[in-house]
């Protein structure tokens, strides 16, 4: 993943990759998609007056138009304010998933690649397991064991993509162990612990970083299809999965309702994937030409 | 690992909350009524003892009853997996037939017009989620230009050209994923061979470019692409789940999605086991392709 020195979390190393980073425009335009849609999540309330979930049966399924600027849905309720705060939830369930899934599993793999033996094979037989399953499936299983909601579809999305972080982990973990700069902080004396925190785990960053903006797209994806499926956030919360189910029934009467939250949707998955193929490309200089 | 495998299964199962008594008895049913219940499905032994025998039952293909349809839950996913097994199949099929050639163009002709436009769509293909392109696809193809049914199914047996015409619009939905990402694969994989010296060494010898390309480094090239298919085939049967939804597709994704809504989680259980074992399966036959692609590995 990484050169095999410690330099290469070197200050020097690091301002190359964000150069390149810097240059790669579409990456820029990821970026600026990841930026916008958390910047949109966060200030929702302040950007858009109206009350996503209220209700105005004198303008069901309603075009755009001044009073509603991406129309009204089969509610009367505010296409443009249901997006806005589908945005924050979108956001916030794929930030605390992800989060989730690195507090968990880079400790994991990293015990893994560093004590290997028994430990590691059992950690790694158990990450097998959840991975033997396809994430939708899985996510599916555990929301069915919580309930729905908003926290158990976060939480299940986090453990859903737990085991690849811990696989990720330990492959660099196991590719940094037998390096010679590793031998010799041991050879000093250096404990175990303190090794792998700041010898070992700085070669993992890039790795991780890339997997955590992969992992980011999917995770909003599979909140939106849970919500889409009815099992994930439960009316009338907005989500922009619901919303596209909801619009299903209305595809012949009312289009308007189901472009919105799709294109939303598309274009925020869209800008974690360049920001994550712009990632690969500044933060792995083997695979740049 | 089959064994931590079911393990899972069997937890996703005892974890839910719940009695499944009430499921299947209602809560108002007799106390006696339900202890008997409760004897009868085995539900008053210790919980090594009740996944012992699930397990044993299960490895001799019993997979429970569905409490809703008063079932063999084995019999209702054998009527709904072949349906599923089509959409998937077709849907990878669609999938390597646009993104093979997709991708090697977009590697030959790099930085042209043509790589930019391969690219593009493939990463519309990887962002675009199947439950919007496939309200979009019904709404252009279906409600529109009324070139093709929205939703429904036809078996294959009974109507072929039903069938197909069916078959389109999901198959479309589910492959556009995968299309993208094996693009992307191909492209990334046929680029770096080609600037191997092995490449140079055959281009010099004056053998003509197609071959080069084709006979020479796309076969080096296969090998991670083959890799992802394997992984791709476990997101394929997890877009399903949604695909089905959305087209009206009789299959095991519906089933499960069915399962959840009505808490039928013998169901629910029968339909996870079933796919993660076709995964483990597939998995199994990507690893037996690797040594056919790379004669190398035959011998380790």
């Amino acid at each position: 993943m990484s050169s095999s020195t410690p330099a290469s979390a070197s200050p020097e190393r690091r301002h190359r990759a964000l150069g390149r980073l810097a240059r790669s425009r579409l990456a820029l335009v990821g970026l600026a998609i990841v930026g916008l849609t958390a910047l949109v999540g966060v200030v929702a309330p302040l950007v858009v007056t109206a009350d996503p979930v209220a209700m105005d049966f004198g303008a069901l399924l309603k075009g755009p138009s001044g009073a509603h600027l991406l129309g009204t849905d089969q509610f009367g309720r505010d296409v443009l304010a249901r997006l806005v705060w589908g945005a924050r939830l979108s956001v916030s369930i794929g930030a605390v998933a992800v989060a989730l899934a690195l507090v968990v599993g880079v400790p994991i793999g990293a015990l893994s690649g560093y004590a290997g033996g028994a430990i590691d094979n059992v950690l790694m037989r158990c990450m097998d397991a959840l991975l033997a399953f396809p994430a939708l499936l899985l996510a599916l299983g555990l929301v069915a064991i919580m309930g729905p909601g908003s926290t158990s579809t976060t939480l299940a999305i986090g453990i859903v993509y737990t085991p690849g972080v811990a696989r990720l982990t330990r492959g660099v973990v196991l590719a940094e162990r037998p390096q010679e700069y590793v031998q010799a902080a041991r050879a000093l004396g250096q404990r175990d612990r303190w090794v792998l925190a700041r010898h070992i785990m700085p070669n993992c960053v890039s790795a991780l970083l890339v997997q955590a903006s992969v992992n980011f797209a999917n995770a909003m994806v599979i909140e939106a299809g849970l919500s889409f499926l009815g099992i994930g956030t439960p009316p009338p919360t907005p989500s922009w999965g619901l919303m596209l189910n909801e619009a299903r029934a209305f595809m012949t009467s009312a289009r308007h309702v189901a472009i919105a939250p799709g294109v939303a949707i598309s274009l925020a998955v869209l800008g974690w994937n360049l920001l994550g193929d712009g990632l690969r490309d500044a933060l792995d200089p083997r695979l740049t030409d | 690992m089959l064994f931590l495998m079911s393990l899972v299964v069997f937890a996703i199962v005892y974890l839910i909350p719940g009695d499944p008594i009430d499921a299947m008895l209602g809560q108002d049913a007799e106390h006696s009524a339900r202890e008997a219940l409760r004897h009868e499905l085995g539900l008053d032994q210790p919980l090594w003892r009740q996944y012992v025998s699930w397990l044993a039952r299960v490895a001799q293909g019993d997979l429970g009853r569905s409490i809703r349809a008063q079932q063999p839950v084995r019999d209702l996913i054998v009527e709904k997996l072949p349906a599923t097994l089509l959409l998937t199949t077709t849907a990878a099929v669609i999938a390597l037939l646009i993104a093979f050639p997709a991708g090697i163009v977009a590697a030959v002709k790099r930085n042209t017009v043509v790589d930019l436009l391969a690219m593009v769509g493939a990463l519309l293909g990887v962002s675009i989620p199947s439950f919007w392109s496939g309200i979009m696809l019904i709404m252009i193809f279906a409600l529109t230009l009324g070139w093709l049914p929205a939703i429904g199914y036809a078996s294959l047996t009974t109507d072929p050209v039903a069938a197909l015409r069916y078959l389109v619009l999901p198959a479309l939905t589910l492959g556009s994923v995968m299309a993208g990402s094996v693009t992307r694969q191909v492209r990334a994989q046929l680029l770096q061979e080609l600037g191997r010296d092995y490449v140079r060494t055959a281009r010099s010898k004056g053998l003509r470019e197609a071959g080069v390309v084709v006979r020479h480094a796309l076969r080096n090239s296969l090998i991670p692409a083959v890799t992802v298919l394997g992984v791709q085939f476990s997101v394929l049967l997890g877009g399903a789940v949604i695909t089905e939804q959305i087209f009206a597709w009789p299959g095991v994704g519906q089933l499960a999605v069915n399962a959840i809504v009505n808490r039928d989680y013998p169901v629910l259980q029968g339909v996870i086991l079933t796919i993660a074992l076709l995964v483990t399966l597939v998995n199994l036959a990507v690893d037996a392709l690797y040594v056919v692609l790379d004669p190398r590995l035959r011998l380790s």
